[in-house]
């Protein structure tokens, strides 16, 4: 689940919610809270770094797109 | 001068004068139900609520006041620089010496056709429902793609863009120049809007533009725009001109912000900080929940040990050995005193014993006598003959001796 990490922030900030509440509501073993420990620090790792590197990018379109004048 | 007092004419005060000014003026039929057509300059709006400005054209000027009752009924902000029709009377104020046109309507010019042209495509798509709250759609609290339309080079885009880089550089922005102002502008907002709206994954609009006239905003109350507007999949933010400018377009839009810079705020109800904060309490939780799932399995082993310990094997061997210990130092106790009772018996026996003994007789200087033949104690007189051997026992020994009675009596 790790391999990959969502490349958007809602998508990485989601996932990493969904790991704390399966962390907060089962009786997981130990060893598997561990792993969804490692997997949430790597998602919120993650989201902490699309904050900071967070950039509006920004492009324009251009009138080759269909022109109402002529209605 | 001094010849011709008698011919001297009447001296006015300045009350008199301003008073005699200001009869005349308001007599004026003229001057008493005027219009009159200039731009406005040096306008100022104090607490008051009273407007204050001079009106003028390239050769004139004239004070005017319009009083707060009078300027709450304008349906728009006068400003500066904008021509002006104003209604009213002349007067003289004679405190500021001014003479003023009071004025009790006003509206600008060429706008009085605009105006009406305004109010009867608001009336109309008011009717027709474009206005209904219930049709506006809720925005995204956090859009990844937004799409402004604006001109190119004007100050709004740059205000739009700044505040979105600054709330929420994380989205995407796709920018639709378009015409704001003048005949081509309704066609091409309505382009720009309608190209948008092919991109698959745009969460909203905003449609913005600087401040202006009424002329110069007067492309967004165009009736085409307003129905693709209406009819457009994505939301749209309006954020046309000034605070108080309300354009047909603000109308249908789902949400109208008072300016453009306005308009991105709306449009990011969610900042980066905000994110921040939220992604710093996920991480606490993480940290919090893992610490407490260590912390729980910890304690259980704590009790488990504890549990171990008090059902060990080597503890019943340690209590056995106590027990044996405290068993141990029982007898010893035991034996202890059994034997000092004993030594005490003795003693006490010896002392008796020593009470009893001859010697102690002996010590206080007495004789035992026994026959020395037979060893019988001689006690009696009747025991005794002549010349008879017998033993003197003393107290440190024996003295061998004969009996040698002269007369044998008895005490």
């Amino acid at each position: 689940m790790t391999d990959t990490l969502p490349s958007s922030y809602e998508a990485a900030f989601a996932a990493l919610q969904e790991i704390v509440s399966r962390l907060e509501n089962s009786e997981l073993p130990l060893e598997e809270s561990l792993k969804l420990y490692e997997e949430g620090k790597l998602l919120s790792d993650h989201c902490a770094k699309l904050l900071e590197t967070a950039q509006l990018r920004v492009s324009t379109l251009h009138p080759s797109q269909p022109d109402l004048r002529a209605e | 001068m001094d010849g011709f007092d008698f011919f001297r004419p009447t001296v006015l005060t300045v009350t008199a004068l301003s008073s005699y000014l200001r009869e005349l003026l308001e007599t004026d039929e003229v001057l008493n139900d005027i219009w009159v057509k200039g731009e406005i300059s040096n306008f100022s709006q104090p607490r008051s609520g009273h407007l204050y400005f001079t009106l003028k054209d390239s050769d004139a000027q004239i004070r005017c006041v319009m009083w707060k009752t009078a300027a709450m009924r304008l349906n728009f902000s006068p400003r500066d620089g904008q021509s002006v029709e104003v209604h009213g009377n002349m007067s003289f104020y004679p405190a500021g010496g001014l003479t003023q046109l009071y004025i009790d309507n006003m509206q600008p010019v060429g706008e009085g056709l605009l105006y009406q042209e305004f109010l009867r495509l608001k009336i109309k798509l008011e009717a027709e429902g474009l206005f209904d709250q219930a049709r506006k759609r809720s925005l995204p609290a956090i859009p990844k793609h937004i799409g402004v339309i604006s001109s190119a080079t004007g100050a709004a885009l740059q205000d739009i863009l700044n505040t979105l880089n600054r709330r929420l550089p994380l989205a995407m922005v796709t920018v639709a120049p378009s015409q704001v102002q003048g005949l081509e502008a309704p066609a091409s907002l309505c382009g720009a809007l309608l190209a948008l709206n092919q991109i698959e994954d745009l969460d909203l609009i905003i449609l913005g533009r600087g401040g202006g006239s009424i002329e110069d905003l007067w492309a967004f109350n165009n009736e085409t725009l307003a129905r693709v507007i209406f009819s457009s999949r994505v939301p749209v933010i309006s954020g046309v001109g000034h605070e108080t400018d309300f354009t047909i377009a603000d109308f249908v839009a789902d949400l109208r912000a008072p300016t453009p810079t306005a308009a991105a705020e709306l449009a990011t109800p969610i900042s980066i900080n905000e994110l921040y904060l939220s992604l710093q309490t996920a991480r606490a939780v993480l940290d919090e929940v893992l610490t407490q799932a260590i912390a729980t399995r910890s304690h259980q082993l704590e009790i488990k040990k504890l549990d171990l310990r008090r059902l060990s094997p080597l503890q019943r061997v340690n209590n056995a050995i106590q027990t044996l210990d405290v068993l141990r130092e029982r007898l010893d106790r035991t034996i202890q005193n059994n034997l000092q009772q004993i030594r005490l018996q003795l003693q006490h026996l010896n002392s008796r014993l020593d009470s009893l003994s001859p010697v102690a007789v002996l010590r206080r200087g007495y004789a035992i006598i026994t026959d020395a033949q037979t060893g019988q104690l001689i006690s009696q007189v009747s025991q005794t003959n002549k010349n008879q051997a017998v033993q003197v026992r003393l107290l440190d020994g024996n003295v061998p001796a004969r009996l040698h009675p002269s007369n044998q009596e008895k005490p």
